[in-house]
């Protein structure tokens, strides 16, 4: 599963991280427009980022974060070269992640 | 009167319940704590409620030192770009809150080492209301808002 898209810049000392991800983030409040059923709850609730086994951002998301949601932060400590690690679980258990090089 | 004081009672104690009981939680370890998704604080109804569920407090001193890019007008509710920067030493976190959404906790980031105090991200918004940014401190919480007004709601059918 290649869910997600990220990449790492770093400029000065600060390392930018942008990422995107896809997934559906079903609130649990939408209705199926055809059958009229509730289309369940399905979004992500932790995201994670390491560089070299420093935790350097957890995000801890409801269901209100925008369908294929985009995140954006920065840290200090990486080198070009250095690998970060970003993953995501939602609420079904399901998870995914991906590494890239910071550049 | 006697029925109000009831009310008040049955809040109060309800609330003092959520408190202890994150607190019973923080005694583990602060790193489980950490790891562990707060449905209480997202699940929660109201800012206060979400706050306490999530920080244990919600005494929000008002900051010049926290800034939030998000559009005046949304046209579509569904994705409205929000970013949040402070310039507060040490942030340990930063969160997102839309004051009228069903669920107002909308995302809280937690810093790591290193993580500079600066996030962006898009959220679904019910109705024109303002985003609060919430900035944990030294252990004091820090907000500013701004008002957001949407177009078409985002968050139901």
């Amino acid at each position: 599963m290649a869910s997600i898209k990220i990449r790492a810049k770093l400029s000065g000392d600060v390392t930018t991280v942008k990422t995107l991800i896809k997934h559906p983030m079903d609130t649990g409040l939408v209705k199926d427009k055809k059958t009229g059923n509730v289309i369940p709850a399905h979004f992500i609730q932790e995201v994670t980022c390491e560089h070299g086994g420093n935790k350097v951002m957890t995000a801890m998301w409801g269901a209100a974060v925008s369908k294929n949601p985009y995140l954006s932060f920065k840290f200090t400590g990486a080198k070009a070269g250095d690998t970060i690690k970003l993953s995501w679980v939602d609420n079904k258990g399901e998870s995914d992640s991906a590494e890239t090089q910071v550049s | 009167m006697i029925d109000m004081k009831r009310r008040t009672f049955l809040k109060g104690s309800v609330a003092a319940g959520a408190i202890s009981a994150a607190m019973g939680a923080g005694l583990l370890t602060p790193r489980m704590v950490l790891a562990a998704w707060p449905t209480a604080a997202f699940e929660a109804k109201t800012v206060d409620s979400a706050l306490d569920a999530l920080m244990g407090s919600h005494q929000l001193e008002g900051s010049d030192k926290i800034s939030i890019r998000a559009p005046d007008i949304a046209e579509n509710g569904a994705v409205v770009p929000i970013s949040v920067e402070t310039s507060i030493a040490n942030p340990e976190s930063i969160s997102i809150i839309a004051e009228k959404n069903a669920s107002p906790m909308t995302a809280s980031f937690l810093l790591g080492t290193g993580a500079q105090g600066f996030v962006s991200t898009r959220i679904k918004m019910g109705k024109t209301s303002s985003v609060i940014a919430v900035v944990k401190a030294d252990g004091k919480l820090y907000s500013t808002g701004k008002e957001v007004k949407v177009t078409i709601g985002g968050c139901g059918g």
